[in-house]
């Protein structure tokens, strides 16, 4: 009884901590295409090397990649960096979640079905939408979610944006800038930014996490129109001229 | 065969059930598109069963590993997803076909006098479907399910004197927890099923003791042929109604199917989104909204204020909101059953209420606001409005002449 009360009062008093949600921010329109499989094999590799050090994706096995183009071996080869690591198996993390609430003040959360919860634009705005902020322990913040625990991972491929807060007739709008150009950035002399490499990087990504959220979506679909061809051309019709030849003789 | 068929007859009677309850119980020929809904209510809970026996079959009901056990179904079980898809699905249609059934019943006052009992059986149904529906929601175990539930099981908290300890007593545990989500499987997919199915054969027992009544609300059985005693009205279920029902299965299931396979999650109504989020105990969300189908209900619970130190009256108001439903028979006092031959008055309390049933589902579904409050509140007393005043004016409505023939 003491235990749980302990417990429950724990319980109130997180509540207000926990309740930093996700800002209600206008969210750009993810490309997703979950039948392109080259661009879910590029989210897959970037998913492997930079989500999964620190985000499991405990639901999905990593031979299930097969579904979208590659072979057994590939993946073996080029998505499974532990030797104890089986091809079966699922997407694990190394680290302990304990340490991770400790490390980044919350454990990061499962992403197998990040992107059902999320939405896909949401995960494609919160991606690019990281900038420096020095009051953050990490040294950044995002747009898509206020004083996020994670550190921007990708920020060498991005480079650095600010988050430029103006104010016009007593309403704020604010607006990221890129300042630094990464490996797929580029500033331009007049300060103008080309972001359209990094943009398509972090729209495979998206797509992966997209596939990866129900990779039984393109059978799903597949199956889906077979399924309605049979209702609408052989068994509608046919429920209809039975009804209506039973049915002539009822005045 | 006939033989084999003697052979049975003899020890069961099975061919009699048949003749009575099939072949040869005779349906009013007049249905038109609302009777479809009775049927289709019959296929769902089939289906329901069906895809529920095969989810049990992978679905581990512990809270460690229930929100996984799921997931694994969807993606390591063969055919599992669709199997898991037709049962998130059917939960959705039953509640949109029982309401087209129920909101039949109000159009042709199929729940009048000789009916009372099909309508009592149909609401206790549709009671057991909205028990069935609310544990069956917590066994994924997302964020959705575990707050939901908590929120619906600490209603019974403010009952006074009991409340608390009857919570306790529902959940089996402090909070919602590992006990509680073994005991509303226990409970989704034996007990209520069970008593279900019960209810389900008591209503067509009922039903086909009285026979049905038609969008004329006339009796056809005040009509029959003097030389063979069949209502001149009337035609067997077998072979005309079983098969105008396969047409409506057929169309249901191209509505079906469309859902299943292109937007089972319809867009966070019938597959929350924040229920893709593990159950997180310290970890409220901001806005806790129930699944669609009881969102008018909701409505009307947070719509009544706390007074008198206690927050029961808005439980109360919900659960008169529901049970009020099964005095119909007794609340209304037209002269004529069908909406064909009612007055104006009835048609324009019908409207209101259709308007108040919708408006409260919207409410109940979006997070409430001063101006929603006010708003549901309104719609609150149309709700209660409509059942209440029945008695006074369906009697002073004005009304057509019945015929003594249905009229196609």
């Amino acid at each position: 009884m003491k235990k749980w009360m302990s417990k429950f009062l724990f319980a109130l008093l997180a509540v207000p901590m926990m309740a930093v949600a996700s800002e209600d921010i206008p969210l750009d329109k993810a490309p997703v295409n979950t039948r392109d499989f080259e661009s879910l094999q590029r989210g897959a590799k970037l998913f492997t090397n930079y989500c999964l050090n620190c985000h499991s994706a405990s639901y999905m096995r990593y031979n299930r990649l097969q579904d979208i183009g590659l072979s057994e071996q590939q993946i073996k080869e080029n998505f499974i960096f532990n030797p104890d690591t089986k091809v079966g198996d699922l997407m694990k993390v190394a680290m302990n979640p304990k340490d991770g609430a400790q490390w980044l003040g919350a454990a990061p959360p499962d992403l197998t079905v990040v992107a059902r919860s999320r939405g896909a634009d949401w995960l494609y705005t919160y991606l690019r939408g990281f900038y420096r902020d020095e009051t953050r322990p990490t040294g950044w913040n995002n747009v898509a979610f206020d004083k996020v625990g994670m550190p921007h991972v990708l920020f060498e491929m991005q480079g650095d944006q600010v988050l430029e807060v103006t104010k016009h007739e007593g309403h704020e709008t604010k607006t990221l800038k890129l300042v630094k150009a990464g490996s797929q950035t580029r500033l331009g002399a007049d300060g103008k930014a080309d972001t359209t490499e990094y943009d398509k990087t972090v729209a495979d990504l998206v797509n992966y996490l997209v596939y990866m959220g129900e990779p039984a979506q393109n059978k799903r679909q597949t199956i889906g129109y077979v399924v309605l061809l049979f209702l609408t051309l052989i068994f509608l019709p046919l429920a209809y001229m039975l009804k209506k030849e039973y049915w002539k003789d009822v005045h | 065969m006939s033989n084999i068929m003697n052979w049975i007859d003899e020890r069961f009677p099975a061919t009699k059930m048949w003749k009575e309850h099939v072949s040869e119980y005779y349906a009013p020929k007049n249905f038109n598109f609302w009777y479809f809904f009775g049927s289709l209510a019959l296929l769902v809970l089939v289906l329901q069963i069906v895809t529920g026996i095969f989810l049990t079959m992978n679905y581990k009901p512990d809270a460690n590993l229930a929100f996984a056990s799921v997931e694994y179904i969807m993606r390591d079980v063969a055919g599992g997803w669709i199997i898991r898809y037709m049962h998130s699905t059917g939960a959705s249609m039953f509640f949109v076909v029982v309401y087209l059934h129920m909101f039949r019943g109000l159009l042709y006052g199929s729940y009048r006098q000789p009916r009372e009992l099909v309508w009592i059986f149909g609401m206790l149904i549709f009671l057991c479907l909205m028990a069935e529906a609310f544990l069956g929601y917590l066994l994924p175990w997302g964020q959705m399910s575990f707050w939901g539930a908590q929120v619906i099981v600490n209603l019974f908290a403010s009952i006074p004197v009991i409340g608390p300890d009857l919570s306790v007593f529902i959940r089996g545990d402090f909070v919602v927890s590992d006990a509680t989500l073994n005991r509303f499987f226990a409970l989704h997919v034996i007990a209520v099923p069970l008593v279900l199915l019960m209810l389900v054969v008591a209503h067509l027992i009922a039903l086909h003791e009285v026979g049905s009544n038609n969008p004329d609300g006339i009796e056809i059985k005040k009509n029959k042929d003097p030389k063979t005693g069949i209502p001149l009205d009337g035609i067997p279920f077998h072979p005309y109604y079983t098969v105008k029902d396969i047409l409506g299965v057929a169309v249901f299931l191209i509505v079906f199917s469309a859902i299943v396979f292109f937007a089972p999650e319809m867009n966070g109504y019938f597959l929350e989104y924040n229920n893709f989020i593990p159950a997180d105990p310290l970890k409220t969300p901001p806005h806790i909204a129930p699944v669609w189908y009881f969102t008018p209900f909701y409505a009307i619970l947070r719509a009544i204020p706390s007074f008198a130190g206690t927050q029961v009256w808005g439980v109360l108001a919900m659960g008169a909101a529901v049970v009020i439903i099964a005095f119909l028979p007794w609340l209304d006092k037209s002269p004529v059953k069908s909406i064909r031959y009612r007055g104006p008055i009835y048609k324009l309390a019908l409207t209101l209420f259709i308007i108040a049933f919708i408006g409260l589902g919207i409410l109940g579904a979006i997070p409430s606001t001063e101006m929603r409050t006010l708003l549901a509140q309104a719609l609150s007393f149309v709700y209660f409005g409509f059942f209440l005043l029945m008695p006074w004016y369906t009697k002073i409505d004005s009304t057509k002449p019945v015929p003594t023939r249905v009229t196609g």
